[in-house]
């Protein structure tokens, strides 16, 4: 039985195409995937994001045992910071990638809705010290208001001064007498929030954001959005035998006196990785590379596609794929059903000009 | 989701209008629909042979990829090359604007095993 978040007759109302996604029913597209995707980058979405599943860690060294778990160094950042990591399995491979909120009293783990029982079992297994781990994944819903208008559309409609918050901060806050965990945060590249709040307070949060110029994006924009800005998705680029540097992550890892996986990553920060992440595109119609589909350099097989579109926002196709680490070369071939095509190498992310870029600089 | 009734229909979601010795191809507005944003068409050569059932082409979508399959034997008589700059026409009208291929048939025995409108929507869970 899959299940449903508290948004969902909303979803039916907008005549979104739901489908299942880790065993949830969610909306993948409403009007169309292109136009959800440029009108990110130009005004302004909402996406149900209530899938993510929130994990809570709390007691006296819950700051000693995320650091053994997670690839960043978790003490690094102060009440209200987040932090992007990812959950390292013995092997140095990734089990997730996630969100870490410091809060006063506690951290929040925010992580892959497909991975959360996972995650939650993982944790558990692996617990050290002092710790309470809490599963809230089934209390809590989760909007993301992303675009370049989102800061405006907040104080419009919530009420919030969020001109202030640089990203990847949070706040906890009330909407009228609703609590609210806002952060500045996003899968998209733009500007944008996320907000947290009880599932039932879930509709009164909807009713009050959904106005003005605001529409709805399903997980197809949300794929197409993230992978313009090349960031990895767990399942494509990111799996338990991954790396986090063959990821392509290093400024996530942080060397720590004791962590999971630290034999193998110290190994590939000294002797260098076995394969990594490159970035292609192509700008021949028809060319588009799909995952698991085979990379050759010079007549060699040197690896894979881990993921690939066709770009709404730059109207080509792009990609990215893993191959062996002595790759260097400007070009790539992509067997396309038969066809070995060209793909020229580019640097991330695919999408460089977004609103969030701009937002950055204005904080600096 | 539009199943016309002067149609008939493959179990991969093409259509077929029969009109003498020829077929016009498509997909339908179900197929389209699944594929979402439809961005490339690769259309097969006018004059070659297309087998029942054989994949003859391929639909690109933002997301995905889809085979083309040819719901009878034949020969490419014609193809859309509207769609080469305006492949979203198979989004906005499957049936009309959004044609692929014309064939000239040349194993009529295959109509026979085509589905009826009836049976495709039972195929697409429509009512």
């Amino acid at each position: 039985m899959l299940k449903r978040t508290p948004f969902y007759k909303f979803h039916t109302e907008l005549n979104a195409r739901m489908v299942p996604f880790a065993g949830f029913e969610m909306p993948v597209q409403y009007e169309g995937i292109i136009k959800e995707t440029l009108y990110t980058r130009q005004k302004l979405v909402l996406f149900d994001v209530s899938h993510m599943g929130e994990i809570e860690i709390k007691g006296k060294d819950a700051l000693h045992y995320l650091s053994y778990v997670v690839s960043n160094d978790p003490s690094k950042i102060k009440d209200y910071q987040v932090q992007y990591a990812v959950l390292l399995n013995e092997r140095g491979g990734a089990v997730d990638d996630l969100l870490i909120y410091k809060l006063p009293d506690r951290y929040l783990l925010v992580v892959n809705a497909a991975n959360t029982d996972k995650d939650y079992n993982f944790l558990l297994e692996h617990k050290k010290g002092e710790v309470e781990i809490k599963n809230l994944s089934d209390e809590i819903a989760q909007l993301a208001i992303q675009g370049p208008f989102a800061e405006a559309h907040l104080r419009d409609t919530l009420g919030l001064e969020l001109s202030d918050m640089k990203f990847y901060w949070s706040m906890e806050t009330k909407y009228k007498d609703i609590p609210i965990l806002v952060s500045r945060t996003g899968y998209t590249g733009e500007d944008g929030f996320e907000i947290y709040v009880k599932k039932n307070y879930a509709e009164e949060i909807w009713n009050t954001v959904f106005k003005n110029d605001i529409k709805p994006a399903g997980l197809g924009a949300r794929d197409t959005l993230r992978l313009e800005m090349g960031y990895p998705l767990y399942g494509h680029e990111l799996n338990d035998d991954i790396s986090p540097l063959e990821a392509g992550l290093k400024r996530f890892v942080k060397l720590k006196d004791e962590f999971l996986g630290k034999d193998r990553i110290v190994k590939e920060l000294e002797q260098g990785v076995n394969k990594k992440l490159i970035a292609f595109f192509s700008e021949e119609k028809g060319s588009i590379p799909r995952e698991k589909m085979k990379i050759y350099a010079e007549g060699e097989e040197i690896g894979y596609v881990t993921s690939g579109i066709f770009s709404p926002t730059l109207n080509y196709s792009i990609g990215m794929g893993y191959v062996k680490s002595d790759f260097t070369d400007e070009k790539v071939h992509i067997d396309i059903r038969g066809k070995l095509k060209e793909f020229k190498i580019c640097s991330l992310p695919f999408v460089k000009e977004t609103s969030l870029k701009v937002s950055k600089k204005r904080k600096q | 989701m539009l199943v016309p009734e002067d149609l008939k229909y493959t179990k991969e979601h093409e259509w077929a209008k029969i009109e003498g010795d020829i077929a016009t191809i498509g997909i339908t507005d179900f197929a389209q629909s699944e594929l979402s944003d439809i961005v490339y068409v690769e259309l097969p050569a006018v004059g070659s042979a297309v087998e029942y059932m054989e994949p003859f082409g391929s639909i690109e979508a933002v997301k995905t990829v889809a085979d083309l399959y040819s719901p009878l034997s034949g020969e490419i008589m014609e193809v859309n090359e509207e769609l080469e700059n305006n492949p979203s026409a198979i989004n906005e009208d499957p049936y009309g604007q959004g044609w692929i291929v014309k064939i000239r048939i040349t194993n009529p025995e295959e109509i026979g095993k085509l589905l009826s409108p009836e049976d495709y929507r039972k195929l697409i869970g429509a009512e």
